[in-house]
């Protein structure tokens, strides 16, 4: 331990005779033991401090509030799991769940395979490649709400530019918001414009760390660059696709601004709920409804289908590579 | 920085192309297409916006659409500021102040908490560190959102600034980033060596950690201001519409202006001038950090 380490160096180091200046030295080392042992805490108090305040207490105080008929005008009654069980037979709930899960499934899946793509061309020797890399990010530092009202209006129905082109190849204008298939299309494309570039980035750097030797190799054996591409990138990137993965689910999980700019700014996700997602219904029912107990139960709910989401995408990221 | 990439057996063959059929670094015709497609379906949409910002209504409505600028820029501009229940001016000058103090306090929280995780031993480091790791899987913001409304509605701090200030400086991702910077940018010898010249552990931090640090915290600069700058849901919920961030402004434009298209734009583009100035000055880093936090997660 270079905590001893230390102390040991210091009582080496020759102390000038004299009681007073003998004194004095040891108070020096008792607050040099003291620094040593109670600043690390204080360093690292801020964010504990704070995480206590507005990372645990808001979580803990969510499962209280979740076992309350917890309404704003101060009427609090415990009731159990009531919420709970009154929330699992929610259609509405449910509806939530089935928009949130669905985009979710045709943004990512797309999108990262995608960026896997993407990223094995940036890696590729071209002129212009940190130009090509820089353009492919200009969407994540665009706003999320600027994302939703640029694509909301490309989506628009009579004058929007999707519906102009696809009118080009002869098809009728299609009401974006009105259908969940064509709601789902719609905020799954604002996800994946933001995200794509992002996550090629992120396979990028780990590309970056696969061996060239190991190409070289393969290349003398024959193997064609799509092989190499299937055969070596793919699996030797898994750690990092497993990384995007989960990162994805939790915003996926927790998608809320574009599906909220593209209803025009309600938390009803469309006229009978057809883009809604979880997200919107815990805003809803806390701060258009005021059923605080009935949202904090939703949210504990959602963390859950978190966490099973994460451990699916997990096992079926590592199941993938193995099958082959 | 392209080319180190190029090392190794790649820089070989750069010289020399490769009579190797399947050379996997050469960018074929394919590749050059698709890069260039991609590259235009990722500008177009913001080039897009700001071409619409500088039109009217008239023009929006027309068939094809268009694709090149028009003269009305200034005078949509004024109207984004004058617009009735936008507040717009307001949200921006509130965005700046809450996205400059969290990502200062953020920097400052992390860059503390860092060195003592990468560089100081003391009891219960290690399961500290792991708690802080696993928060960042917590998505804090949605599942806490109802207590801490209720908690600014005790302090009378709703529809104020430090309740949009406060929850965001818990980043447990900020202190990951810096733990991992700290521990590859000072070594432990160095710590060791201004300890025996004397050196109190807060001069440590500021006078050889600080400087040796201070890539990383620029790195968690740009992203912390781009994350905060982009937050929607609880300015959304914790301000009222005449006290906007500039998020909710933007809200407030698109829902009452829903048909006055080059207003909603023009602020739009406003919006997101500073992400932009931002990108322009830092693309090189910011895309240097992200290959940096992936490569070691």
């Amino acid at each position: 331990m270079s905590l001893d380490v230390d102390a040991g160096r210091a009582r080496l180091r020759p102390v000038p005779p004299g009681p007073h200046r003998h004194r004095q030295s040891s108070t020096r080392h008792l607050l040099s033991w003291l620094d040593m042992r109670a600043t690390p805490y204080l360093f690292v108090s801020p964010y504990f401090l704070l995480f206590a305040l507005f990372g645990l207490f808001p979580l803990i105080f969510t499962l209280w509030v979740s076992l309350h008929d917890w309404q704003l005008a101060g009427e609090r009654e415990f009731v159990g799991l009531e919420n709970y069980t009154q929330l699992l037979a929610d259609t509405k709930f449910w509806n939530s769940v089935l928009n949130t899960v669905g985009i979710f499934v045709l943004a990512t899946v797309p999108q990262l395979l995608i960026a896997l793509l993407l990223a094995n061309a940036l890696n590729k020797r071209l002129r212009g490649r940190l130009v090509l890399r820089l353009s492919v990010l200009i969407p994540l530092v665009t706003s999320v709400v600027a994302v939703g009202v640029i694509f909301t209006q490309l989506y628009a129905r009579d004058y929007g530019l999707v519906n102009w082109l696809l009118g080009a190849f002869g098809v009728e204008p299609i009401h974006w918001q009105n259908q969940k298939w064509s709601s789902w299309i719609a905020i799954a494309t604002m996800v994946d414009w933001r995200w794509t570039g992002y996550n090629a980035i992120i396979y990028l750097a780990g590309m970056q760390t696969i061996s060239k030797d190991i190409y070289e190799a393969a290349s003398i054996d024959g193997a064609t660059p799509r092989r190499q591409f299937w055969t070596i990138t793919v699996p030797l990137l898994k750690p990092t696709i497993i990384f995007t993965v989960i990162v994805s689910t939790i915003g996926g999980f927790t998608l809320f601004a574009e599906p909220v700019i593209f209803g025009g700014g309600g938390m009803t996700g469309g006229t009978v709920g057809q883009f809604q997602t979880v997200a919107m219904f815990i805003v809803k029912e806390a701060f258009r409804d005021f059923d605080y107990g009935y949202a904090a139960a939703a949210a504990w709910i959602l963390f859950l289908l978190i966490l099973v989401a994460a451990l699916v995408n997990y096992a079926i990221t590592r199941g993938l590579g193995r099958s082959r | 920085m392209t080319t180190v990439q190029h090392s190794g057996p790649g820089a070989r063959r750069h010289r020399a192309p490769a009579p190797v059929a399947g050379d996997v670094f050469r960018a074929t015709v394919l590749t050059k297409v698709m890069l260039g497609f991609t590259a235009i379906l990722s500008i177009f949409p913001i080039y897009w916006m700001i071409i619409i910002a500088t039109r009217s209504n008239a023009d929006v409505h027309s068939i094809p659409p268009p694709l090149l600028p028009g003269g009305n820029l200034g005078e949509n501009i004024k109207a984004v500021f004058e617009a009735e229940n936008a507040h717009f001016l307001t949200g921006i000058v509130n965005s700046v102040i809450v996205t400059a103090s969290v990502t200062l306090a953020v920097v400052l929280i992390s860059t503390l908490a860092g060195f003592a995780f990468a560089s100081l031993q003391f009891r219960g480091r290690n399961v500290l560190l792991l708690s802080v790791v696993l928060t960042m899987m917590v998505p804090l913001q949605q599942m806490g959102v109802v207590p801490l409304y209720q908690m600014m509605v005790t302090l009378g701090w709703t529809n104020t600034l430090q309740a949009v200030i406060l929850p965001f400086l818990v980043n447990g991702f900020g202190v990951f980033l810096m733990t991992q910077y700290t521990r590859q940018a000072v070594p432990r010898e160095l710590v060791e060596a201004a300890r025996v010249d004397g050196a109190s552990t807060a001069r440590i931090w500021w006078n050889v950690v600080v400087p040796a640090v201070r890539p990383g915290m620029a790195v968690l600069s740009i992203q912390t201001f781009m994350l905060i700058w982009n937050e929607f849901l609880w300015p959304l919920i914790i301000l009222r519409a005449d006290n906007p961030t500039v998020q909710v402004a933007i809200r407030a434009l698109n829902e009452k202006y829903s048909t006055n298209y080059v207003l909603v734009f023009a602020g739009t583009a406003l919006s997101i001038i500073p992400l932009l100035l931002v990108f322009v000055f830092f693309g090189r880093q910011i895309i240097g950090g992200l290959m940096d936090g992936a490569v070691k997660s």
